[in-house]
This record gives structure tokens, sequence and C-alpha cells, in this order.
């Protein structure tokens, strides 16, 4: 489809390289059977996790331990691609690359790193991310899991976790928890004694994706699993920085699909004689949705090349997420109703896309919390509690 | 094993291709150049026999400078380094020529198996395995769906209206390949990322000893004397199923050649 502004041509020629190569792989392993994963709840990751190991989707902006170490770009335009197929993808991928990953590489000893990076880059081990609880979730400052350290030096976690992206089929958890010190991070074996962690069902939204609780009962580390290089949320607020830069470029995705089926479908579907498509009022919804996704696609462009300069700030990420994730459920609501019945079922992606984003819009920082952030980025007036 | 593999830029079938009014030859400027969808199948073929037996492959490309998008594609994939032969002599080269100048430049680079795609989706002519073949003095190993290397003996499955030849010769030796040979790879990140440190050497007329007054619109052998547009689709055929529906629906595709 023609979106119009010509964005892609701003991309070098490795950039669409990694374009089409996401794109390849999601319209030929995703996107046939994305509808079936959605109506049974279910995400085959053991199948799809080596595939896009392979591919080298999994900790893409990463250096070393077998990541590719792309640009920021890159990283934005493969995470739409991927979310072009289904958000329940790229949040998989979010979350291996960015909250489990990036943490280790970034905050993680030799030793953890070695063990775990080249694995989860490959897809042989899946990972997950605990911050939020079920009494803590836009003020994670509070929570309640806690971290004790005995004069062995081993650790001591207990407390629970909830609306775990991965949580069940997990290998590894990077947990956060309260300790003597602060808030730190703790690589834990999904293994270990003391762990579980059950699904939740009846989601009606980002239901091809697995999302969990997690429970510590007295679950024994070693003083090794600590990530020794950071204390206090500024460790896990700066990994939900890079996952969300991967949302505000992934939403584009998910509001094109939606653009494009309103668009194939206003131009097939005959009604009073001629394609709906014939109709102002029809054309005043696409253009509109284009207009969004134009701009959409234009914030995101805009922030990655500030991240690739390296001066990206976090409210300038907080801004991206608010417009970007805004934009592209109005678009999917929108070519809904272009779909009319058709558009609430699972034959057409585009319910699919509407749900999800419900999700997207709570998780990563919700809409309320981002608009606080730029509250306060203009007024100087943290407005939080 | 040296293996090098022709690889083509083509403008996007998706897009609208037209030919230029001056010089009646295809305006490539006009349209998003992109690998020819055969070549990454030779690529594909040629990888995995590298896989399989070790060696090098090289990409060979003569094109416009812009190809260079194009043999990044193929380097990415996974192929080791390239040859871009690229002068303004060159343009407007007919098939002839084309396999003239790519015949130079292997002989200067050195093969011992070169692998094309059977045809382009441009110029559609299918003829340059062979020419080279010929100008290079080698086997020709053409419409393969199927390649077995065993020391220094290739064997091919050539396609046929029938089904298909068993096609036997000795290294060096030209071979094209169709869609039905295999399932080309994506690049991975990571290929991509090293696709950018592979060595891509530049070539001239001069640099591959190709004789200027051999190459080039005005010492084609073939001309492009007139070209309209095509023709609208006409309309589809309807035929009743009268209780032979199958049977005419087999009659159909058997005189189309799909059966
Ligand atoms: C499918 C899914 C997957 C998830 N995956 C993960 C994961 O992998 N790891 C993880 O740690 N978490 C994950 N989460 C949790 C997510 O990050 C939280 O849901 C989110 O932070 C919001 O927390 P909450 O649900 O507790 O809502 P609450 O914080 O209770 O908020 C409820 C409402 O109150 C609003 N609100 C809260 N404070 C204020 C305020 N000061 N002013 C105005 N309004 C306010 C919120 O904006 C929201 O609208 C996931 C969530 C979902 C739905
Ligand atoms: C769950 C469900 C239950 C239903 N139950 C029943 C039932 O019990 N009995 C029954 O008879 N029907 C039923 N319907 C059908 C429902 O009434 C139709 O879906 C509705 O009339 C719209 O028709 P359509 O879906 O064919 O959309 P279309 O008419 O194809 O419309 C598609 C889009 O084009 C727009 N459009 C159409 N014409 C114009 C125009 N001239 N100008 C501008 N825009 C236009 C529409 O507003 C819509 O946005 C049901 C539908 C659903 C989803």
């Amino acid at each position: 489809m023609d979106d119009l502004l010509n964005l892609d041509d701003q991309l070098t020629d490795e950039q669409r390289m990694v374009r089409d190569a996401v794109r390849g792989f999601v319209s030929r392993q995703v996107l046939p059977r994305v509808g079936d994963w959605f109506e049974e709840g279910v995400f085959p990751a053991r199948e799809l996790a080596p595939a896009l190991g392979s591919l080298g989707v999994l900790g893409m902006h990463l250096d070393g331990y077998g990541c590719a170490g792309l640009d920021a770009i890159s990283y934005g335009v493969a995470c739409r691609e991927l979310e072009a197929g289904d958000s329940g993808l790229r949040s998989f991928v979010s979350v291996q690359g960015s909250l489990a990953m990036f943490p280790i590489w970034k905050y993680g000893s030799d030793e953890q790193k070695e063990e775990w990076l080249p694995a989860m880059a490959a897809g042989d081990a899946i990972g997950c991310f605990g911050l939020t609880e079920p009494d803590h979730g836009s003020d994670p400052a509070g929570m309640r899991t806690t971290a004790k350290q005995d004069p062995s030096g081993d650790w001591t976690l207990n407390g629970a976790k909830m609306w775990i992206t991965n949580g069940s089929i997990a290998d590894v958890a990077v947990v956060w928890a309260q300790t003597d010190s602060g808030i730190r991070g703790f690589v834990v074996p999904t293994s270990t004694p003391g762990f579980s962690a059950p699904e939740i069902h009846r989601k009606m939204s980002l239901r091809a994706s697995v999302t969990s609780s997690l429970y510590f009962d007295d679950v024994r580390l070693p003083a090794s699993a600590v990530l020794p290089g950071v204390t206090g949320l500024k460790g896990p607020l700066s990994c939900l920085s890079e996952a969300r830069f991967g949302i505000l470029w992934g939403v584009v995705g998910a509001a094109r699909a939606c653009l494009e089926a309103a668009v194939e479908y206003a131009t097939t579907r005959v009604q009073f004689g001629k394609p709906i498509g014939a109709f102002q009022l029809t054309q005043e919804k696409l253009a509109w949705m284009a207009v969004s996704l134009g701009q959409a696609g234009l914030t995101a462009l805009h922030l990655g090349r500030l991240k690739d300069a390296g001066t990206l700030q976090p409210r300038q990420v907080s801004f991206g997420k608010l417009a970007n994730v805004r934009a592209a459920l109005d678009i999917a609501r929108q070519a809904r109703s272009v779909l009319g019945a058709n558009g609430v079922t699972l034959e057409y992606p585009v319910i699919r896309h509407m749900n999800n984003l419900e999700s997207v819009l709570t998780y990563e920082g919700t809409q309320e919390i981002h608009t606080l952030v730029l509250g306060e980025a203009l007024t100087g007036l943290p407005a939080y509690r | 094993m040296n293996i090098v593999v022709c690889v083509k830029q083509v403008p996007d079938t998706a897009t609208e291709r037209k030919l230029r009014s001056d010089d009646k030859t295809l305006d490539r400027d006009a349209a998003d150049g992109v690998i020819n969808e055969l070549c990454e199948y030779a690529v594909e073929e040629a990888l995995k026999i590298k896989e399989a037996h070790g060696g090098e492959v090289t990409v060979l490309t003569m094109g416009p400078s812009k190809a260079t998008d194009t043999i990044r594609k193929a380097l990415a994939m996974g192929a080791d380094k390239a040859v871009h032969l690229v002068d303004d002599a060159l343009h407007g080269s007919d098939a002839l020529s084309t396999s003239y100048a790519l015949a130079q430049t292997l002989k200067k680079i050195g093969f011992d198996l070169v692998i094309l795609g059977s045809e382009s989706t441009d110029a559609r002519t299918g003829v340059l395995a062979a020419m080279l073949a010929e100008r290079l003095g080698t086997p020709q190993l053409t419409l393969a769906r199927k390649v077995d290397i065993d020391g220094s003996a290739v064997t091919i499955e050539r396609v046929t209206d029938y089904g298909y030849d068993k096609v036997e010769a000795s290294l060096p030796a030209v071979v094209s390949v169709v869609e039905k040979i295999n399932e080309p790879r994506y690049p991975s990140f990571k290929g991509i990322m090293a696709a950018k440190k592979k060595p891509v050497e530049t070539l001239g007329i001069a640099d591959a000893e190709i004789a200027a007054d051999q190459v080039g619109l005005a010492s084609a052998w073939s001309e492009v004397v007139e070209f309209a547009a095509a023709p609208p689709r006409a309309a589809g055929t309807v035929v009743k199923d009268e209780g032979d529906g199958g049977a005419k629906a087999a009659e159909f595709l058997a005189s189309k050649k799909f059966i």
C-alpha cells in the first residue's frame, strides 16, 4: 500500500533488507496461523523462538554474544513488521530482547552474560521480566517482592509478580525486588525450587501471547544471581525505555495492517451499487487514518534518528508511546467500522489488532502515566501523587 | 570450489515498468531495482553447494552503480564477495554482448562453477547461460531443478515438458536453475551486518579486457524497432459445468502446459 509520504525511502539499504526479511518471515510463518492462535489463546513460542533467533531478531539491537548489533531504526523497523503480524509476536520479541536480554547485557556479570545471552539470542532460552505486582502497577516503587541476603551471601526471594509476558514459558526470569540496599535485579532460572508461574487466562487482548503470574516462595539464589551493575528503579525503567521505543514503532505496523485491510475492503465491498470506498464518508475515514499513520511513522523515524545519535530522552519516548499507541488504536477502530460485520470476526486482522492495542495502551506505562511525564516536562510540576 | 553466481538487478515487478523513449532501452531509473527473483534461487543453490563441499561464493553483477543494493542483498544471504562490472559503455548491451562481457569477466576472475537463474523478469530471453557456456567453452546444464556435485562431476535434473532429464558434465561448467530447485533464505540480521564489510570489487570494461566496440547499444545485434503498451487483459472464458467440468479444467490446464 502507498503510505503517501514514502517514508521508507528514508531508510538505508540495510534497513530495507531488515524490513523485507521480517516482513517475509511474518507473511510465511505468522499471518496464515495467527488468527487461530488468537482464537485458541496460544502462542507457539518453542517453535517460533528458534526461527526468530536464526533470523537475528532476538536481542537484535545488542552487540556481541551472538546478537546482530543493529542500529535503532533497524530495530524499530523490525518491530513494526513484527507487529503488523500481531502485537503478541512483537511483545514476545520486546520482552526477550529489551526486557530480559537488555538488563543482563547492560547490568549483568560476565558469567551471567555468557550463560544466558547466546542461548537467548538463538531462541533456545526464553526470558521474562518481572516488575509489575498485583498491587503495584503504575507505581512500582512500592513493590513488595523482597530479596534477603543471608551471611553466606545467598539470597532468598519472596513475593509475587503479575501480568508477566512469557512467564509460564520462560527459562529465566529477570525479577526486580526490594533489598536492604534498594531495588535490585535478579537472574532467576525458572527451574529454581519455590518458583512457579501459572498462566493468566480469559484475556480478551494479546491472546496470542503468554501472560502469567510469578510466585516466589523462599526461592534460594546464589550471591551471583544479582545483577551487579545497577541499584534502584532506574534499572527496570531503563529497560522499559528500550522496549517502549520498540512499541512506538511496532504499533505503526499494527495500524498499517488495519488501514490496508480497510482500503482493500472498501474498494471491493459493494453497497448501494458502488464500492463503499467511493462514498465520501468512507474516504474521509481512510484519509484521516492515513494521515495519523503517516504522522506516527514520522514520529517513530524522528525518534529513531535521535536514538541512533545517542540523544534520545525518556520524555521523548513517552511522547512517542503516547502519540503512536493512541493513533494506532484510533486507526484500528475506524478500520473496524469500515469492515461492517466482517470487522468483528477473526477472518480479518482488524479486531485482533484493535483488541491487542488495548494491552499495548496499558503496558509499558499507561497512557495516563505518559501524559503525566509530558505534563511534568512542560510545567516542571510532577503530578503523579 | 570457486562458485560464481551471476546476479542481475531488475525493475521491481510490482511497479510499472517502462522503456525509455529516447533509445528504447529499459528505463532503470523509473522503478525500484530489486534482485531478479531467479537469481535468489541461484545464490541459494551456490550457498548450499558451498555448505556441503566448501569453497567460496562470488557474486558477479553487470549493471549500473545502483545495482550495489542487489549485490548487498546477495552478500547478506551469505555470499563471500562480489565483483561489480559497471561501465557507461555497457548501457544497451543485448544478450550477445552481455554474455561476452560476463564471459570476459569470468575468465579474469576464474571459476569452477557458474550458476545463473534461468531467466530475468525484465528481458526474459533465457539464453544467457547457453551463450556464456559457449563463450567459455564449458558444458551447459540449463533449467536445473536439482544439482549434485561429486568430485569434479556435476549432475542436474533438467526440467522438460515431459518430466526431467538427468544431465551430467564435468567441471568447470555453467548451470542455470529454476524455482523448483530450492527455497531461497532470507538474509539474517547478522548476514545483513556482515555484508557491509564484505569486499566488492568494481571493474570497468578495460579492467575486464572487454572491447568497447563489442558492447553497448551501438554494437547490439538486436534492435528494438518499436514498442507498445500491452493490451488490457481480455475477459476470462466462462466454462459451464455440465458434468464435464473436471475434464474441461484439465484440458485447459494441459493446453497451457500446466499439467
Ligand atoms: C498483556 C499484558 C502484558 C504485560 N506484561 C508485563 C511484563 O512482561 N512485565 C511486567 O512487569 N508487567 C507487565 N504488564 C503489566 C503492565 O505494565 C501494567 O499493567 C501497567 O504498568 C499498569 O499497571 P496496572 O495494570 O496495575 O494498573 P494501575 O497502575 O492500577 O492503573 C489503573 C489505572 O489508573 C491509572 N493511574 C494510575 N496512577 C495514576 C495517576 N497517578 N494519575 C492518573 N491515573 C493513574 C492508570 O493509568 C490506569 O488507567 C503487562 C500487562 C498486560 C496487560
Ligand atoms: C453480531 C452481529 C449480529 C447481527 N445480527 C443480525 C440479525 O439478527 N439480522 C440481520 O438481518 N442482520 C444482523 N446483523 C447484520 C448487521 O445489521 C449488518 O452488519 C449491518 O447492517 C451492516 O451491514 P454490513 O455488515 O454488510 O456492512 P456494509 O453495509 O457492507 O457496510 C460496511 C461499511 O460501509 C459503510 N457504508 C455502507 N453504505 C454506505 C454509504 N452509502 N455511505 C457511507 N458509508 C456506507 C457502513 O456504514 C460500514 O461502515 C448482525 C451483525 C452483527 C455484527
